[in-house]
């Protein structure tokens, strides 16, 4: 304990956050509720000072040393946390813990699940490639009308409309790539941001098209084998199951050549193309095969809403989405992951304070580009 | 037998002539030294060769084939590869996954075939494998393939930056002052790789300074001076030449 006394000394300037952030909330919150935040916060840093000089591991080790039998058990818990069947141990308690709770909770996971598809698809894009794309959702709207628009008017079905929805998307990414993956960085981050604006504006004006601001409804609901999914249960095992299917996707593709070549392009473009390395069409296939899995995420969120309206993919969803894969480490699965629930549950959570949570996200990236830049499971420059 | 051949070659920049009317031969297994003052164009006729920059003017062919103005990576498949003069590692990876990545243009496994993972891509990513662990034997890094390529000495990083021009499988190898920042011992181990990768059958054209390395190994020497080719020959004549003397080796670098 000693050693996390000298680390509160040291790292005193740390407790000044949890009172920046009081007095920054107190007008808006009443001085009690500033003083909860500020509470919770100094007990955030805390903790994170205790994990920094190891007080926690230490106090774990003494725990589990108390016998050789309660050693060997730790020993086995951790093992079992490492080891492959826990993947599947871990997929099984994602299926049935929602069968008890409410609907509630049901639509949060599925609402998280869809996160989890789409940042894990931006991470191609920004954590791979390198390429900061602003107008991610533009994508995801896409899918959505895609499907919205043949269902409604052609009757066209949700498994052939998933596939419209992610070839659309594609083909929108396949144009606007071909025109400016050849810019460098700075002017494609700017292009996509456009991009997102226009997608959005268009959706809002073409009334005969897409009804304008007053969107689409009565989207049908997809079905299997003449089964009509409808209820939150339904729609979380569907994005339980894209979930799943992504996540396995991802990781083959990052660790085949494709995924080698794509953190070469990261680190050093010159380099790369200088090593054999088709640079353009490499980034372009990031790009595109980002785009496709907004495109579904689109079609899903379409399906589950029954309804779409431009009000769901404003500049803001982008930026989010852009924060999971930041905030949780770009270019790592899990930390996608981690970031992904935690910027969909904690706003659940403080429902309370929900006006206020740009105020928390603030804090939150500012914290985090001082304090761990690579985000909080992301690898970054391996030492 | 000719390997590469550039004609006319030029590139300006506005009014600056980096590299003026370049003619230059290198025939198959043979090391071609470039030599000159700093900013004598070495490096700018080193992008335009492996397709950089695009020349102002004139042509290159390697292998009879007009390659003048086609893609880097275009280039770098036909069989030239090239070092950097300024360290451009993948630093954040492992040595063997630097030069497993040399080997993109000469593997095909595609999306599918990523998701797939048939045999057919599991065994190609396993030769990959291999055969990035011999390059590094071949260079002396062998033992160095798990470390990061940014924590290795400056040396070793000149290495592996040599066996990732190697993963491409060259005919031509541009090496950019490959001696810069040695010590005297990695200079001669540097010298006899530069000639064991000649033996196996790869022409290398060579930018350096450190004039023992120049003389030790040359077949030929080209010198350039304000873009423009000003000697050609044996390192011998080379040594003598006045124009050289004058330009070059007289004032900046005293004869050792």
């Amino acid at each position: 304990m000693s050693s996390l006394r000298q680390a509160i000394k040291r790292h005193g300037s740390f407790f000044l956050v949890p009172l920046w952030a009081g007095i920054l909330c107190a007008p808006f919150t009443g001085i009690a509720a500033a003083t909860r935040i500020a509470l919770v916060l100094a007990a955030g840093v805390l903790l994170a000072a205790a994990l920094r000089t190891g007080t926690i591991t230490r106090l774990a080790h003494t725990l589990f040393s108390g016998s050789a039998r309660m050693q060997g058990a730790g020993r086995r818990l951790v093992a079992l946390l490492a080891a492959p069947p826990s993947a599947f141990l871990f997929l099984a308690a994602l299926c049935v813990i929602p069968l008890f709770q409410n609907d509630y909770y049901r639509d949060v996971l599925t609402l998280t699940g869809m996160y989890v598809v789409l940042a894990l698809g931006l991470n191609l894009v920004v954590g791979q490639a390198g390429l900061l794309n602003l107008g991610y959702v533009a994508f995801y709207a896409v899918g959505a009308y895609t499907y919205a628009i043949s269902s409604t008017r052609f009757g066209l079905p949700f498994w052939p409309g998933m596939a419209a929805g992610a070839a659309v998307a594609a083909l929108a990414a396949l144009l606007i790539g071909l025109s400016t993956l050849k810019l460098r960085g700075d002017y494609f981050a700017i292009v996509t941001l456009g991009l997102g604006e226009i997608t959005r504006i268009v959706l809002n004006n073409w009334d005969s098209v897409t009804g304008g601001p007053n969107g689409i409804s009565r989207i049908p609901r997809p079905s299997l084998a003449g089964y009509v999914l409808k209820t939150p249960l339904d729609f979380y095992y569907l994005i339980l199951l894209m979930v799943v299917i992504t996540v396995f996707a991802m990781r083959r593709i990052i660790a085949s050549r494709i995924g080698r070549a794509w953190i070469a392009i990261r680190e050093d473009e010159v380099a790369a193309e200088a090593m054999g390395i088709n640079t353009f069409k490499l980034k372009l296939l990031a790009f595109v095969i980002a785009s496709a899995l907004a495109g579904c995420v689109g079609v899903f969120f379409a399906a589950k809403m029954a309804f779409v309206s431009p009000e769901s993919f404003t500049f803001f969803e982008s930026v989010l989405i852009l924060c999971m894969v930041v905030l949780g480490g770009m270019g790592s699965i899990p930390g996608i992951i981690l970031g992904a629930v935690l910027l969909v549950m904690l706003p659940e959570i403080f429902r309370d304070f929900q006006d206020y949570r740009m105020i928390g996200f603030g804090i939150a990236l500012v914290l985090m580009m001082i304090f761990r830049p690579q985000g909080l499971m992301g690898a970054g420059k391996r030492q | 037998m000719l390997l590469l051949e550039t004609k006319n070659l030029s590139k300006h920049f506005g009014g600056l002539k980096a590299v003026e009317a370049v003619d230059m031969r290198v025939e198959r297994e043979r090391i071609v030294s470039v030599i000159g003052p700093n900013g004598a164009g070495k490096t700018t006729f080193f992008n335009c060769v492996t397709g950089i920059y695009q020349p102002t003017q004139g042509t290159i062919r390697f292998q009879d084939r007009d390659v003048t103005g086609m893609a880097p990576h275009d280039i770098t498949a036909l069989g030239i590869a090239r070092t950097f003069q300024n360290i451009r590692l993948f630093g954040g990876m492992t040595c063997r996954e630097n030069v497993m990545i040399a080997a993109h243009c000469r593997t095909k496994a595609g999306v599918f075939g990523a998701l797939a993972r048939t045999s057919r891509v599991r065994n190609e990513e396993r030769d990959m494998v291999y055969r990035a662990v011999d390059i590094l034997r071949f260079v002396g890094l062998d033992e160095k393939q798990e470390g990061i390529a940014a924590n290795l000495s400056y040396g070793d990083q000149r290495r592996l930056e040599i066996a990732r021009a190697l993963g491409t499988e060259p005919h031509l190898l541009l090496l950019d002052e490959p001696a810069a920042g040695m010590n005297p011992l990695e200079t001669q181990l540097l010298m006899d790789l530069i000639r064991k990768i000649r033996d196996n059958g790869v022409a290398i054209i060579l930018i350096e300074h450190d004039m023992k390395v120049v003389m030790g190994i040359s077949d030929r020497v080209v010198v350039l001076d304000h873009g423009v080719k000003i000697a050609e020959g044996h390192p011998r004549e080379i040594r003598e030449d006045t124009a050289v003397i004058e330009a070059y080796l007289g004032k900046d670098h005293p004869h050792h």
